[in-house]
C-alpha cells in the first residue's frame, strides 16, 4: 500500500490541483459574476464595449477559469411558479373553427341535406342540424370528406376528426389522436412563447421546463415576485381582432348567440359586444413594434401574415364606417372605426397607452398569444435578502463543522487525523468543483448536504483507522497494520457508500426543486469523499511515511 | 503515547443482547407509539402537503402578533397560524414572522388576489413591512407530492433493500431495511409529537436518515460476514456481539461528528432550515440505536446460512437469548 507509483500520485495531485483551480471562482462570486456579464454584453456587442465594461472585465483575469455554480431561487432571491395548460380549450377553438367550413360543404349540396342549423352542444363538440334527415348519410360523408390525416408519430394514418350521426344531426369532435397530436403542440407552443417573453426582459438563467403530460415549471432568478413574472407571462394574452355588434354601458346586456359582452380597457363604463368568432387571431401577426400615432401619442405598429393580411383586407373593405375590437385577454384594448380598405395586412393600434404600456403590448404581441389558458398550481416568491442571510447563515454553519470536526479528528487520531482533515478540506474543494462543472445549482438544502458530507466523509477514514489500531494491536507491523486497515476497510465502505448513493439518486428522482438540490450535493460529496478518503488519505500517509520512516506508530 | 481522545475504550466486551427484551422492545414499542401518536395527533403538514400560503414578513421594529392577528382576522381567511421566529443568526433589529393561511375555497389553483390583500393588510399595521418569501401551493399539487413523498421512502427501502441482498443475503437485507423503517417511523413519530412543520425537505431528511442508519448498519453486518468466515462454529449470537465490539468505537466516532456537523446546522445554519436539520439529528440518533440493537436481532431471528451441515433454525436461537 505505502508503495504509490509515481504516476498516479501524479494524477492524484493533479486531480487536487485542477479542483482548486475549478472551484476558486466561487470564492469570488461577485467579481467573477461582473467578469462573466460583460464579457458576455461585450461578445453580443460584436466587441464593442463601453469603459464600465472594461472595467468589470478586469474584475477576475481571462487566464483563470470562470465557470460558477448556480445559486438556486432560496439563495438568490426570485419567483418559481408551476403553471397548468388548459390543453383541452385548444379542442374547443379548433371544433368551433370548423363550423363555417362544415356550413359551406353542406350549403354546396343543399338540395339533398336541406338547410343546415348549429345547434348548442358542450364545448369541443360542434352539432350540426340539416332539415332533411334522409340527406343524414350525405351529409356525414361531406363533413368526413373535411378529415385530414393527424400529423404526429404514433398517430400515423387517423384522421383528426370523429364524425357521427344521431337522427338529423351530425356531432363532430376531434379524435383521441388528434388530442394527443394538439396537446404535444399546444405544451411545445405554450413552452416557446414562455421562454421568448421570460427573455425578453433579459434576467439571468431562467429555467422553463415541461413537467408530466400539461405542466411547466418557470423558475426566474432576480425576478421581485411571482405576480411579476406572472403578468410578464401573462396568463391568456390571447389577441384578436373581433367585429363589434354594438357599444353599452350595460355590463349585463344579453349578447346574441356566439357573441360576448367584453368591458373596455380604457374606457370605464363602457362595454363593447363582439362576435366570439374572430376576424384574425394573433397567431396570425408576426410583427408588432411600439410607435407613435399621428397625434404622436404612444400606439402599436402591427403586421400580419399573408393569410391574417387577406382576411383582414377583405373584412376591412366591407365593413367600411363600422367599429371593429382589438381584443386582448377579453378586454377591448381599443375600437377603431375602420376608415378605409386596410390591405397589406398591416395596421395601429391607439389607445390611451403610456409609452412603457405601448412597449409592453409589443412584446407580447411579439412574442405571440399562448394558445390556452393556464392556471397556476404552485407560486413561490424569494426575496434576495433572504436569500443572502441564508447563504451567511449556511456559510457559517459549514465553517463551524469543519472546524469542530478537525479539532474532534485531530484529538482522536493526532498526526492521522490532521491528514484525515486535509483530505477532508481536499474533498469539499473537489465537491465545489464538480458542482461548479456540472453547473449544478446549489440550493440551501444543498448547503446543509455539504455540511452533512463533512459529518459523513470522515467515516471512511475512520473505519480505516480503527482498523490500523486494531492491527496495530495484535502486534502487526506499522506497514503491516496500515496496509491491512486500508485493505479491509474498503468493503464497509464501499457498502455504506453504495447504499448512500442509492438514497441520494431516488431523492433526485423523485422529489423536486429543494430536494434534488440536497441530493446533488449529498450524491456527488459521497462519490468524492470516496476519493479524498481512501485514496488521498493514503497518498498522505504514504508520502510522510516514506519521509520520516517511523520505527513505531500511533493512530 | 501521546495523547488521544477514546470515547469508546479499547477491547470492549459488551454483550449487546443482554438486555435485549428492553432494548429490542424499546425499539418495537417506540415504533408502535410513532404510529399510534400519528394516527391521533396528526402531523402538522406544512403547505406542500396540505395547499395554502405561507408568508414571511421581516421588519425592523418589535412584532405584535395581535395586531398582524386583528388585521387578517378582518379578511376571512379562514385558518391563519402567525408564529414570530427567532434565530441566533438574526441582526439585532431583524424580527421575522412567518404567517400560514390554509388553502383557499376548493380552488385548484393559488390565489395570489388574497395574497395582495395580506400584504396590503399587513402594511397598514406595519409600514416597514417586507415580505421576503411568499410560498403557496394549490390543493392538488400537494395531494400528489404526498404520493411522490410516500414513494420515494418506499422506493429508497426497495432500492437498499436489494442493494443489501446482493451483496450479503436476504436476512441481512430484512434486517437492514426493517432497522431503517424503525428510524424513519419513530422520526415522523416525533415530528407529530412535537408538531414539528412536516414538508418536502422533511421527506428529504427521512431519506438521508435511511442512508444514514443503513451505512451504520452495514458497517457492523459487514464485519460479522468477516467474523463468519474466520469464526466457523461460533455461535451466531456470540460473533454478533463480538462484530458489534469491534465496531463500536468507529460507530460512536460517526455519531460524533455527524452531530458535529448537525449541531453546527441547528445553531448557525438559520430558522429556514432547522425542521430539517432536526429531522436529521433526530434520525442520526435513532439511526445509530437500531444499528446496534436491532438490525441484528432481526437477523439473529432469521437465522444464517453459515454451512450447510449446522443451520441454524430460528426458534433454536430464539430459546438461546431466554436462557
Amino acid at each position: 500500500m505505502l508503495q504509490i507509483p509515481l504516476w498516479k500520485r501524479v494524477l492524484i495531485w493533479g486531480v487536487c490541483a485542477l479542483a482548486i483551480l475549478i472551484a476558486l471562482p466561487n470564492a469570488f462570486y461577485g467579481r467573477v459574476e461582473s467578469h462573466n456579464d460583460a464579457k458576455a454584453e461585450i461578445a453580443d456587442a460584436g466587441g464593442n464595449s463601453t469603459p464600465e465594461q472594461e472595467a468589470a472585465l478586469a474584475l477576475w483575469p481571462n487566464w483563470l477559469p470562470s465557470g460558477l455554480m448556480s445559486l438556486g431561487l432560496d439563495l438568490r432571491g426570485g419567483a418559481h411558479l408551476l403553471a397548468e395548460v388548459h390543453v383541452s380549450d385548444v379542442y374547443a377553438d379548433r371544433i368551433d373553427n370548423m363550423w363555417p367550413e362544415v356550413r359551406d360543404a353542406l350549403r354546396g349540396a343543399r338540395d339533398q341535406v336541406g338547410s343546415v342549423r348549429r345547434v348548442t352542444s358542450e364545448p369541443g363538440v360542434l352539432k350540426v342540424q340539416i332539415s332533411n334527415p334522409e340527406g343524414i348519410a350525405r351529409a356525414v360523408e361531406l363533413v368526413r370528406a373535411l378529415a385530414q390525416p393527424v400529423t404526429s408519430v404514433t398517430g400515423m394514418g387517423q384522421s383528426d376528426i370523429d364524425v357521427r350521426a344521431e337522427g338529423d344531426t351530425i356531432s363532430v369532435q376531434l379524435t383521441e389522436a388528434e388530442r394527443a397530436a394538439t396537446d404535444t403542440r399546444t405544451m411545445l407552443q405554450s413552452l416557446e412563447i414562455i421562454r421568448r417573453r421570460v427573455d425578453e426582459v433579459g434576467t439571468r438563467e431562467p429555467t422553463i421546463q415541461r413537467q408530466g403530460d400539461d405542466r411547466i415549471l418557470i423558475q426566474v432568478p432576480g425576478i421581485g415576485s411571482a405576480a411579476e413574472l406572472k403578468s410578464l407571462i401573462g396568463t391568456t394574452a390571447q389577441l384578436t381582432f373581433n367585429s363589434v355588434v354594438n357599444v353599452t354601458q350595460d355590463a349585463n346586456a344579453q349578447p346574441g348567440p356566439r357573441q360576448a359582452v367584453l368591458p373596455s380597457l380604457n374606457e370605464q363604463g363602457i362595454y363593447y359586444i363582439v362576435e366570439t368568432t374572430p376576424v384574425v387571431t394573433g397567431e396570425q401577426l408576426v410583427d408588432a413594434q411600439p410607435a407613435f400615432d399621428q397625434n404622436n401619442r404612444p400606439a402599436v405598429n402591427f403586421r400580419f401574415n399573408a393569410s391574417g393580411g387577406r382576411s383582414f383586407g377583405d373584412y376591412t373593405a366591407n365593413n367600411i364606417g363600422r367599429p371593429f375590437a382589438i381584443v386582448l385577454d377579453d378586454e377591448v384594448i381599443s375600437a377603431p372605426t375602420i376608415q378605409s380598405h386596410i390591405s397589406g395586412g398591416s395596421g395601429i393600434i391607439t389607445g390611451n397607452f403610456t409609452v412603457e404600456e405601448s412597449t409592453e403590448l409589443a412584446v407580447l404581441l411579439r412574442a405571440g398569444a399562448l394558445p390556452a389558458g393556464m392556471s397556476f398550481l404552485e407560486e413561490r416568491t424569494i426575496g434576495p435578502e433572504l436569500g443572502a442571510d441564508s447563504i451567511a447563515a449556511g456559510q457559517m454553519a459549514s465553517i463551524v463543522a469543519m472546524l469542530a470536526i478537525a479539532v474532534f479528528m485531530i484529538a482522536c487520531y493526532g498526526w492521522f487525523g490532521f491528514l484525515a482533515t486535509v483530505a477532508l478540506g481536499i474533498n469539499i474543494i473537489m465537491l465545489l468543483a464538480i458542482l461548479t462543472l456540472l453547473g449544478a445549482t446549489l440550493t440551501l438544502p444543498g448547503i446543509a448536504g455539504i455540511a452533512l458530507t463533512m459529518g459523513m466523509a470522515v467515516d471512511a477514514n475512520v473505519l480505516i483507522f480503527e482498523r490500523i489500531r486494531e492491527e496495530l494491536r495484535e502486534g502487526k507491523s506499522p506497514v503491516r497494520a496500515m496496509d491491512i486497515g486500508f485493505e479491509k476497510a474498503l468493503s464497509a465502505i464501499t457498502d455504506s457508500n453504495v447504499t448512500g448513493l442509492v438514497t441520494a439518486v431516488i431523492m433526485f428522482v423523485i422529489g423536486s426543486g429543494a430536494v434534488r438540490g440536497f441530493a446533488v450535493t449529498m450524491g456527488i460529496g459521497i462519490i468524492t469523499s470516496l476519493f479524498t478518503a481512501v485514496y488521498m488519505t493514503r497518498t498522505l500517509i504514504a508520502t510522510w511515511y516514506a519521509w520520516r520512516r517511523p520505527k513505531k506508530i500511533v493512530v | 503515547m501521546a495523547f488521544r481522545l477514546k470515547l469508546v475504550p479499547d477491547n470492549t466486551k459488551i454483550d449487546f443482547f443482554k438486555n435485549q427484551a428492553l432494548t429490542f422492545g424499546f425499539a418495537i414499542l417506540s415504533m408502535v407509539a410513532s404510529v399510534i401518536i400519528v394516527a391521533i395527533m396528526g402531523l402538522n403538514f406544512g403547505i406542500d402537503f396540505r395547499g395554502g400560503t405561507t408568508i414571511r414578513a421581516e421588519t425592523t421594529t418589535e412584532i405584535d402578533l395581535g395586531e398582524y392577528r386583528s388585521a387578517l382576522e378582518a379578511l376571512d381567511l379562514g385558518d391563519v397560524v402567525i408564529t414570530e421566529v427567532y434565530d441566533p443568526s438574526f441582526r439585532a433589529d431583524q424580527h421575522v414572522a412567518q404567517i400560514r393561511i390554509q388553502a383557499q375555497d376548493d380552488s385548484e389553483s393559488v390565489t395570489p388576489e388574497m395574497i395582495a390583500q395580506v400584504e396590503a393588510e399587513l402594511e397598514k399595521v406595519d409600514p416597514a413591512v417586507n415580505f421576503t418569501s411568499v410560498e403557496s401551493v394549490g390543493p392538488k399539487v400537494s395531494g400528489e407530492l404526498i404520493q411522490s413523498a410516500v414513494l420515494s421512502v418506499l422506493a429508497a427501502a426497495a432500492g437498499i433493500g436489494i442493494y443489501i441482498w446482493m451483496r450479503f443475503e436476504w436476512q441481512f437485507s430484512l434486517g437492514t431495511v426493517l432497522a431503517s423503517l424503525h428510524d424513519v417511523i419513530v422520526t415522523v413519530g416525533l415530528f407529530s409529537l412535537f408538531q414539528i412543520k412536516f414538508d418536502l425537505t422533511t421527506v428529504a431528511a427521512l431519506l438521508t436518515i435511511m442512508g444514514y442508519s443503513v451505512n451504520d448498519t452495514v458497517v457492523v453486518f459487514d464485519r460479522l460476514r468477516e467474523n463468519l468466515q474466520k469464526y466457523k462454529t461460533t455461535p451466531l449470537r456470540d460473533l454478533m456481539n463480538l462484530s458489534l465490539n469491534e465496531t463500536l468505537g468507529r460507530t460512536v466516532m460517526v455519531v460524533a461528528t455527524m452531530l458535529l456537523s448537525l449541531i453546527a446546522l441547528l445553531i448557525f445554519g438559520g430558522d429556514v432550515l432547522r425542521g430539517f436539520v432536526a429531522a436529521i439529528t433526530f434520525g442520526v440518533v435513532l439511526g445509530t440505536y437500531s444499528s446496534i440493537y436491532m438490525a441484528k436481532n432481526f437477523v439473529l431471528w432469521l437465522g444464517v446460512n453459515r454451512e450447510p451441515k449446522e443451520k441454524k433454525k430460528a426458534g433454536t436461537t430464539f430459546a438461546d437469548i431466554d436462557a
